[in-house]
């Protein structure tokens, strides 16, 4: 098809990105390490440093995964939210996803304390951290599908995530208050979202969380593509709409509720990501858009982890705070300019 | 070809509705070639029924090709790929509704009838043996208005299709279309124009003391 000619030089244009950003990303740190040497340690060679060798294999290579997989999964999972509600400001963190998944990990964090000797400390590891925050995500989703299947208006869908947002918050409050300070604090630090400080196993984990939830999307492609007619024109053209909604919905839920037990609740990836890539590659096609979203949101987040380093410097800045400084912006910017936020 | 006509609010959208399998039955039972709409699988049903509604579609960022394109979706493989005849059906349903000129253009950039003729062109796509339309041609002037339903007249005749379509321009229906169904509140005809005429159908579809109906012309009068 002649459509996907058309496409190849942006696609190739975005994988040169990635990589670069990629290398940008692992040469820059709290620790200053020369750009040769990074390279050689990299690819293997004897390196004259030992603990630049250790900073770089166990600290900034995985961090680099880390941003790629959950930018890309972000991203995806605010692709698939635009299509399904057809809303173009729909998105994982603005629909509540992110915060049914914070309940979750605050009542796991938090809760024991309160429901007592059920969970003990020991039980939160990253299993049980991260089941908890994708049930709380799934369950805000069905909240969301059930109440936008009897909205149409899409503010009044917006609004109400808005709201399933501040019942979550609320209920988050209630357990910071009767909970002790070391469990506070490592919610809050949750909360503010890192791509660092994950192990390889648990990169393997998000890894494989991510894979499944992109696969299904990719089988998910041509009923994707028809909702874009709407959900009646959908079923016109043989789709199963009970099916793909529910699949649909699980990748998002998997996506979405995953990365966020991994990484903490991270902001506007998942909304901004979708236009900005409509912008480059002018089509409404899932088939070309789900690989270019993937590419976009890995290189995006890799820039907004590189920030939030703050190069040569020993603090590192909440990445959600980055995210949310350049992802608001975007929005607003593309609001401003109606007709490219038609999704 | 067959034109449903009706007051407003009779039910000419929901019986085509209906049929379309867009919305559950109220009642009764429907059959498409002798087997029960509620036994087709959606995929089944979509290379038998194509259909135009008058919803708008959900993304006006479409450009006008992939919308039409669309429509080869109960044909295609899993990922929605274009085979030689899914290309070659797609440039006739264009070519059929006069689209060439368009069909790069993203569907905000398009007035509504011609939104509409690209939503026709979709369901010619679709190639399906039976194509529903509700009001499909309510955007449109006199001249494109009758090039269309002659479109699909033709078409009709010509691959034996059935077109059933919703309207409120009785005049034009009464001219082109081989069959009428007039809903009334507590009866229906169903025949030919002619015959309805004959029946003094068109009569009763209005209070008579307001508009007349002249079965000479067949048109309506203003009293």
């Amino acid at each position: 098809m002649n459509d996907h000619k058309k496409h190849k030089a942006p696609f190739i244009v975005l994988g040169i990105i990635l990589l670069l950003c990629f290398v940008i990303n692992i040469s820059l740190g709290s620790v200053s390490i020369p750009f040769t040497d990074t390279m050689k340690i990299i690819f293997g060679t004897e390196a004259t440093n030992n603990s630049w060798q250790y900073i770089i294999w166990n600290y900034r290579v995985p961090k680099a995964f880390a941003a790629i997989l959950i930018g890309s999964g972000l991203s995806l999972s605010g692709l698939l939210m635009q299509t399904l509600f057809r809303n173009p400001l729909a998105g994982p963190f603005v629909l509540g996803i992110s915060s049914g998944a914070s309940l979750g990990a605050a009542i796991l964090i938090m809760g024991s304390s309160l429901l007592g000797s059920l969970f003990s400390l020991s039980f939160i590891n990253d299993i049980s951290l991260a089941i908890a925050s994708s049930i709380g995500s799934f369950l805000v989703l069905f909240a969301v599908v059930i109440v936008a299947a009897r909205v149409k208006d899409t503010m009044a869908l917006l609004i109400i995530g808005l709201m399933f947002g501040s019942i979550t918050g609320a209920l988050v409050s209630v357990l910071s208050y009767f909970t002790n300070a070391e469990k506070l604090q490592q919610y809050i630090y949750w909360s503010f979202g890192s791509v660092g400080n994950l192990t390889w196993n648990q990169l393997l984990m998000l890894l494989i969380i991510i894979f499944v939830g992109t696969l299904i999307s990719i089988l998910c492609i041509k009923p994707l593509n028809a909702f874009l007619l709407g959900e009646n024109y959908a079923r016109s053209l043989g789709v199963n709409l009970k099916n793909s909604r529910f699949f649909i919905i699980i990748a998002t839920g998997l996506l979405a509720g995953g990365i966020t037990a991994f990484a903490g609740p991270i902001a506007f990836i998942g909304l901004a990501v979708p236009h900005l890539t409509r912008q480059i590659f002018n089509t409404t096609d899932h088939r070309i858009l789900l690989p270019a979203v993937l590419i976009y949101g890995a290189i995006l987040m890799l820039l907004c982890d590189t920030i939030a380093q703050m190069p040569n410097s020993s603090s590192v800045l909440p990445i959600n705070a980055i995210t949310s400084i350049i992802g608001a912006p975007v929005v607003i910017w593309l609001l401003l300019r109606k007709r490219k936020m038609i999704f | 070809m067959t034109a449903i006509v009706g007051i407003n609010g009779i039910g000419k959208s929901t019986l085509l509705r209906t049929l379309g399998k867009v919305q559950p039955p109220l009642s009764g039972e429907i059959l498409v070639n002798k087997k029960p709409l509620e036994h087709y699988t959606p995929l089944a049903l979509a290379s038998e029924i194509s259909v135009v509604l008058t919803e708008p579609i959900a993304s006006k960022n479409l450009t006008v090709l992939e919308l039409i394109s669309l429509g080869r979706q109960p044909y295609t493989n899993w990922i929605g790929s274009l085979d030689e005849q899914d290309r070659h059906k797609i440039k006739a349903a264009i070519s059929m509704v006069q689209l060439e000129a368009l069909q790069h253009k993203k569907c905000y950039e398009l007035s509504d009838g011609q939104l509409q003729k690209v939503m026709v062109a979709r369901a010619l796509a679709q190639d399906t043996s039976i194509i529903l339309l509700d009001e499909p041609t309510s955007h449109l002037d006199l001249y494109h208005k009758v090039h269309i339903l002659k479109l699909l007249k033709h078409i009709a005749h010509e691959t034996k299709k059935t077109i059933l379509y919703t309207t409120h321009e009785i005049e034009i229906a009464i001219q082109l279309c081989d069959k009428m169904l007039i809903l009334e509140k507590d009866r229906s005809s169903f025949g030919e124009p002619c015959e309805l005429i004959r029946q003094q159908s068109f009569e009763r579809l209005f209070p008579s003391d307001t508009i007349t109906f002249d079965p000479t012309s067949g048109s309506f009068k203003i009293i």
